[in-house]
């Protein structure tokens, strides 16, 4: 490219070189000694915007992020930010919504098999529910604040108006800035307590194959975690690692790297977390209104030794085997002998 | 209505700050700010330049098409402005700025940045001209006056011009034909899409 552009000037030059005093020899400089050339430094400028380059100098302030003169990675910054950021972000959430809501139609709530049974089995023991909700509520937060800060302006400032919009969004950031902490907190926890039971194996290969149970009517061997769930707990360490990392770099400005590397922080942190958003989507919903006695697991974290058994059997048949849980219900009164 | 533009003669400029000086001076700018600055590009070596470089108040400007609580606006005369009452200062600016124009003051915790400050072309901002809450958010207000930028008006060699773009352009145009070389209008093309034609 560089060599073409050269060229082209010394043919431009050719003819002009007759009248001309003869020139000094610098290249690769931002100087046009020669009468009528092409403005190098333009060129310069025009080269280094092709390249993805940055202009930049010395400079006699403190500041040196401020030594770039150009940086043309904002353009790319811009595209993303304004065009993919908002296709991909609205893409995934409300495809999200739009596969949940027929999935809902055509399938309806996934029942309990034969009713519940009253008897229950402990799940999650108060500390991973705990955690569980740290890490849920402090998601909720960051998800809406940082939605709100691509969508925000289209959708929530027209309603609201810009005095308003501007309170919710300071205070969306410093919620966003806050509470990264105990979430990021929380994903170290998550992987300490349940990094040992999502370890994939053949049976998750089999629920697979087998649709999960979700498609048809099968009901595939699962351990105290099924393949899907699995594939939440991953998503969730290793997107939210990702997160994470450039959170912080993005918390901190210009402490670790330069314009550049704070875009692709910027890129990756928000890319990454429109699509988790739009996983957790579907796991709230399963985890809710989706799916009959699911919830309990979390709240009171005691589900019913029927849902247990319809959906981890090989998990339940090994608390059992160990003595542990399937407590009688309240109202249960011994038989007698009489 | 005028279309106010910045053009740096790159051949003129002998990188004396003055035109950053007068810019703290003139809008009381706090430490740390820079609405103006001065780069030298091939500092010591053949063809060295120096530019001086703010906001340079583009047509379709990055900064506001990025900025998530639409703070920003463009006047009459093409100047682009902000609302400091609106900006939540995100730094989103920055990054989409081709010119590093946003500044941020440090303020709080990690590094937490308070409202954007950037060059204001000397023509304040959404309050009301020349008041003294204009003054204490945006600085001065020259434009309101009827005068051009501080920084382009007190440049010694008079490298720096302000005012509206076509007879601007037409200055450095025929500076470039009587000394027969220049190094462009700088920054022109990605500011507004075009450059001089000599």
């Amino acid at each position: 490219m560089r060599a073409l552009m050269l060229a082209a000037a010394l043919l431009l030059a050719a003819p002009v070189a007759g009248q001309a005093q003869p020139a000094p020899q610098v290249t690769g400089t931002p100087t046009s000694p020669t009468p009528m050339l092409p403005p190098v430094a333009d060129e310069l400028e025009v080269l280094k915007a092709l390249q993805g380059g940055r202009v930049a100098g010395r400079i006699t302030i403190p500041d040196q992020q401020a030594a770039n003169l150009i940086q043309p990675g904002g353009k790319s910054w811009r595209d993303f930010h304004n065009v993919t950021l908002a296709w991909v972000g609205g893409v995934a959430v409300l495809g999200m919504l739009a596969i949940l809501v027929m999935f809902r139609l055509s399938k309806g709530r996934i029942p309990i098999e034969g009713g519940p049974s009253g008897r229950t089995i402990q799940r999650f023991n108060l500390i991973e529910r705990a955690n569980h909700w740290m890490v849920a509520s402090t998601f909720i937060i960051l998800a809406l604040s940082g939605l709100n800060l691509t969508f925000g302006r289209h959708v929530l400032l027209p309603v609201v108006g810009p005095e308003a919009f501007t309170a919710i969004s300071q205070w969306g950031k410093y919620f966003h800035n806050f509470l990264s902490f105990p979430f990021t907190l929380g994903l170290v926890l998550m992987l300490l307590f349940w990094a040992k039971d999502n370890i994939p194996n053949r049976t998750d290969v089999r629920w697979v194959k087998a649709g999960g149970g979700l498609i048809g009517n099968a009901h595939p061997d699962s351990e105290r975690f099924n393949a899907g769930q699995k594939g939440i707990f991953w998503i969730t360490i290793l997107g939210g690692t990702a997160v994470a990392v450039t959170g912080y770099i993005l918390i901190f400005p210009f402490m670790f790297t330069d314009i550049a590397g704070m875009q692709l922080s910027h890129i990756i942190h928000s890319i990454v977390s429109v699509l988790m958003i739009a996983v957790m989507l579907a796991h709230i919903y399963i985890g809710s209104i989706g799916m009959e006695g699911a919830s309990a697991a979390m709240t009171t974290g005691q589900v019913d030794l029927n849902w247990a058994k319809q959906h981890h059997n090989l998990w339940v048949e090994k608390e059992l085997a160990e003595g542990r849980g399937a407590d009688a219900p309240d109202s249960a009164r011994p038989a007698g002998a009489d | 209505m005028a279309r106010m533009k910045f053009l740096l003669d790159a051949e003129r400029c002998i990188e004396c700050n003055a035109c950053v000086t007068a810019c703290k001076n003139e809008h009381e700018v706090p430490w740390g700010i820079n609405r103006r600055r001065v780069v030298t590009i091939n500092d010591g070596r053949p063809g060295e330049r120096s530019i001086s470089m703010a906001c340079m108040h583009c047509t379709d400007a990055p900064c506001a098409a990025v900025c998530p609580v639409a703070c920003f606006y463009t006047t009459a005369d093409a100047v682009v402005l902000h609302d400091k009452d609106l900006c939540i200062g995100c730094g989103y600016c920055f990054f989409a700025c081709p010119f590093g124009a946003p500044q941020y003051p440090r303020v709080g915790n990690f590094g937490s940045r308070g409202k954007m400050d950037k060059c204001t072309y000397c023509a304040g901002g959404p309050q009301a001209d020349n008041s003294r809450a204009e003054y204490i958010q945006y600085g001065s207000n020259r434009l309101a006056e009827g005068k051009l930028p501080l920084c382009a008006e007190m440049c010694s060699t008079k490298s720096l011009l302000a005012g509206d773009g076509a007879v601007i352009a037409q200055i450095y145009r025929e500076r470039v034909q009587r000394r027969g070389y220049g190094s462009g209008a700088w920054g022109w093309r990605t500011a507004y899409r075009e450059t001089v034609a000599i």
